[in-house]
């Protein structure tokens, strides 16, 4: 996808700017941008380090542990087709605690431990179970406590206050997964148990 | 909007402080951990850097060409529908597609309307509470070898274009305009 969109830009930039007269600050622009691109990176490492450094506490001190256990009747409410006790269940909860403290690298690795014991259940189905699609739901949107990426672009690029959008995002967070999960719920039809014979030729939705 | 600055000004250190008391009382050799944590941090900005170079060029000179202007101006439409600051447009449609391509787009624009502007503010917001939704799709179904993925694309669009229309939303009420 990117292979498209990033030389489409490009080849399109050149088109434009010949027709405008821009060619000159054009090529510059590219090079200045990419210097652009590695002062902010520098200013990004030293969050992004401060911020991976105190998860790594969290994650060896066994906080996050506690921070599954308190989230853990959310799962039932969203996953009332599963047994609490499975293993998918807990991989779940890991994996959204993951993103909730921002630990993407450990989260998607997590996310796909889920999605194998979902699939179990599923009865290898090539088609999604309803557990399935409102997992990938959650983890399309968004559930990070603290945005430190957004925060460390901002102050890089030096703003006054750069903290003051954490607010914001929780609110914009929520709203959106409300949707989500919402919208999931509802288009998901009546609830069948996974192991019916007639689970695959019934369509929900 | 008193509370809302307080509370976002204090989330930060009250967390700080209790990962490091609760791994204090959990007898972790904190010091050690956060060391071993920070290499994860430079782990990733490095992963990010190469990609990051090259589509903040690509953008750079779309930008100077002239060309986003002209896809602003074919948006404009669609911002006014949706009450979206044109400025902030390509970043929405870039999100779901490619994370690197919108944290990019969110640089360029802090860079040249300032991170304190109503487009940046919206930007950063945008950026924080949304994911790489096509990207997840892909990765997790594909993973388990799912073909029929029924309703999940309508409702993660649908939750994406919430967050975008929010974004914007909270940040007039909060920041105003």
């Amino acid at each position: 996808m990117l292979n498209y969109i990033w030389s489409a830009m490009i080849l399109i930039s050149f088109v434009v700017a010949a027709f405008n007269g821009r060619l000159e600050q054009t090529a510059q622009a590219a090079l200045d941008s990419a210097g652009t691109a590695v002062e902010m990176s520098i200013g990004l490492l030293g969050i992004m380090c401060l911020w991976t450094g105190l998860m790594g506490i969290a994650n060896e001190s066994g906080l996050i542990k506690i921070i599954a256990r308190l989230i853990r009747p959310i799962t039932r409410l969203l996953f009332p087709q599963l047994p609490q006790s499975s293993p998918a269940v807990g991989a779940i909860v890991m994996n959204m605690v993951a993103n909730m403290m921002g630990l993407s690298n450990a989260a998607t690795p997590l996310g796909l431990k889920a999605m194998k014991e979902l699939q179990k259940l599923n009865n290898g189905s090539d088609t999604a179970s309803n557990a399935m699609c409102m997992f990938v739901v959650i983890n399309t949107a968004s559930i990070q406590i603290i945005p430190s990426t957004v925060i460390a672009l901002r102050s890089s690029a030096g703003s006054g206050n750069p903290f003051e959008i954490i607010v914001p995002v929780w609110i914009v967070s929520l709203c959106a997964l409300a949707v989500g999960v919402t919208l999931s719920k509802v288009l998901q039809g009546k609830e069948k148990k996974p192991v019916c014979v007639y689970d695959r030729t019934r369509k929900a939705g | 909007m008193g509370i809302v600055r307080i509370l976002s000004v204090s989330a930060i250190p009250a967390m700080i402080f209790i990962i490091i008391s609760y791994g204090l009382a959990q007898g972790t050799k904190v010091y050690d951990c956060f060391i071993e944590g920070a290499k994860d941090g430079l782990e990733t900005t490095i992963r990010i850097l190469p990609p990051l170079v090259g589509l903040l060029a690509a953008i750079g000179a779309f930008r100077a060409s002239g060309a986003l202007d002209l896809v602003t101006y074919a948006l404009k439409p669609l911002t006014n529908v949706l009450q979206i600051p044109l400025e902030v447009m390509p970043l929405a449609l870039m999100r779901p597609i490619s994370g690197s391509g919108a944290l990019a787009i969110v640089t360029d624009l802090l860079k040249n309307y300032g991170p304190d502007s109503f487009a940046g503010r919206v930007a950063a917001v945008m950026m924080g509470s949304t994911e790489t939704t096509f990207y997840t799709l892909t990765v997790y179904y594909g993973s388990v070898g799912i073909k029929n993925i029924r309703h999940t694309v309508v409702a993660a669009l649908l939750a994406d274009l919430t967050g975008i229309i929010v974004s914007v939303w909270i940040c007039r009420l909060i920041f105003g305009s």
